[in-house]
């Protein structure tokens, strides 16, 4: 296992070094210490290695990661696993606003709750959040999945297309073109391998559905110019 | 983009580091807000005397007869203390109001930071790390304190329009972030008679939880019609005699961490500002909710108050 001191040997350092692993690299394992909050921890990784944060980190935290899974003991900042195409992100604390936007692919995990904007745009990355998530989470969703065990804030799903929402808890409104949905067999079997990847054992018969309406612009062919 | 950080001491023994912990607080939000610098101490309150924070451009020549200026208008002993740029004039108990107004008939180049009781403000333009050092914040001890780095987006780069801005008698508020109706606001609270003294819309921010506080409301009121009546983004930290509060507007997209432990309460723009703050690893960390208000005071169970009055 290889250790790498933030403190000691600087962040561009670190990128530089995680980002130089290939596919075949033999040093699999890192651990970074005294992250204390720092931007852009472990970003653009692409290699199938493990990376340990021990504590907690501060913006754009493992951004456009492929491949790589990237543990977090502590809270992640603004903007954690931002772009994600691949891989595995867990925060085992909170993450701050926007987490997983963009993301296109892999899966990332937040033990504790995410804010604002959680999912915000995703192209297909799949979230699985153990807390609750703030206001408009999931905005514009384009595809993938968002699983929320706690409560959803407000405006959940705001102009979404075709992501897939799960929540069990509570949702304090629903945003513009985001309706509940039917849960059929095949989303609890879906539900059930996106939980037990996210290390959460909440039942899937306990969640509800939401998603696209399809009614607003993008959708309506009349609209069309 | 700005920074914002705060301290409130719990443990009246970290009260001679205060000063020292938040200028490292400043100093490591300085990517920021590099245009200029702010702090807001409060500490050592007298029950005869009250103090005036001033500022000058010229300070050899106009502080160096400041204090007999002052004396006629106050009825009173009058000492002066000068840190740089800046000065604080012990005036006798509750005549300090009175002298904010009255000051520049007897010295026109001379602004007035802060008034108050155990409130002291010093900003300037300039590095954080050079304004702490000019103002030697380190040494500083006190109950609690909050500081600012600005990045200017609504006004000009001056000493007046760095944060924290003075809202009333030991009232001090910062703000990260930016008002969109802070023009047609500073119209309408200059006719109902409030003093504002720059076209930054963080002073008007300030002079609008004044002038509430002024029309009977808490500061805790104050802070909820503000989510009401101010447009844009901002989170807003605002420090009292006794208390500390945190504001977020609604939409809070300008980031806010904050962090409690026995020993004190802290916010900061950035987990990264509060690293270095005694037993950080062992304290409760979380983000402000938006629209919620969050009040702290000295003497109450120390508990975050959402939605406080």
């Amino acid at each position: 296992m290889q250790t790498y001191d933030l403190a000691a040997d600087g962040l561009r350092g670190l990128n530089a070094t995680l980002q130089a692993q290939s596919d075949e690299t033999n040093q699999t394992e890192w651990t970074i210490v005294n992250p204390r909050g720092s931007h852009a921890i472990a970003v653009g990784l692409d290699a199938p290695i493990e990376v340990k944060v021990m504590g907690s980190t501060g913006y754009y935290c493992a951004g456009m990661n492929k491949q790589a899974t990237v543990h977090v003991h502590g809270s992640a900042g603004p903007g954690v696993a931002e772009n994600m195409m691949s891989g595995t992100v867990v925060i085992d604390g909170d993450a701050s606003q926007y987490a997983g936007a963009t993301g296109h692919g892999g899966t990332l995990v937040i033990k504790g709750n995410a804010s604002s904007r959680c999912g915000i745009s995703m192209k297909g990355i799949d979230i699985v959040v153990h807390g609750n998530v703030g206001h408009m989470s999931a905005f514009m969703a384009q595809s993938g999945n968002l699983v929320v065990c706690g409560d959803a804030g407000d405006a959940l799903g705001d102009s979404i297309y075709e992501a897939r929402l799960f929540v069990r808890g509570s949702v304090k409104s629903l945003g513009a073109d985001c309706i509940e949905k039917e849960m059929r067999p095949e989303h609890i079997e879906l539900l059930r391998d996106l939980l037990a990847r996210g290390g959460c054992d909440a039942k899937p018969e306990e969640f509800k559905r939401y998603g696209s309406a399809r009614q607003l612009y993008n959708f309506k062919v009349d609209n069309a110019y | 983009m700005c920074g914002i950080v705060g301290l409130f001491l719990k443990d009246k023994s970290l009260e001679p580091q205060l000063g020292a912990l938040l200028t490292d607080m400043l100093i490591t939000m300085t990517d920021r807000g590099p245009d200029s610098a702010g702090i807001a101490i409060y500490g050592d309150p007298s029950p005869t005397t009250s103090k005036v924070t001033v500022q000058s451009e010229n300070p050899d020549r106009d502080f160096a007869d400041l204090a007999e200026k002052v004396q006629p208008l106050v009825g009173g002993p009058v000492s002066l203390s000068r840190r740089d740029t800046h000065a604080v004039l012990h005036v006798p108990h509750g005549t300090a109001e009175a002298l904010r107004r009255q000051l520049k008939d007897v010295a026109s180049d001379v602004r007035v930071m802060s008034f108050g009781d155990s409130l002291e403000i010093y900003k300037e333009v300039g590095l954080p790390r050079d304004v702490a050092a000019r103002f030697d914040i380190a040494s500083m001890t006190g109950t609690h304190g909050i500081g600012h780095t600005r990045m200017a987006t609504e006004s000009a780069v001056t000493t007046l329009g760095a944060h924290p801005f003075n809202t009333g008698s030991d009232q001090c508020l910062v703000h990260n972030g930016s008002l969109s109706n802070h023009n047609s606001l500073r119209r309408k609270l200059r006719r109902e008679g409030i003093h504002i003294e720059t076209l930054n819309d963080t002073e008007v921010a300030a002079a609008y939880l004044t002038w509430k506080m002024q029309t009977g409301a808490t500061l805790g009121e104050a802070l909820e019609k503000s989510l009401e009546d101010l447009d844009g983004f901002f989170n807003f930290v605002v420090g009292t005699r006794d208390g500390f509060g945190v504001v977020r507007d609604p939409i809070a997209c300008k980031p806010a961490v904050m962090a409690e432990t026995d020993q004190y309460v802290a916010f900061g723009s950035e987990y990264r500002a509060l690293v270095n703050l005694p037993g950080i690893e062992q304290a409760r960390v979380w983000e402000p909710e938006p629209a919620t208000v969050y009040f702290w005071t000295h003497g109450d169970t120390a508990t975050p108050t959402g939605k406080a009055a």
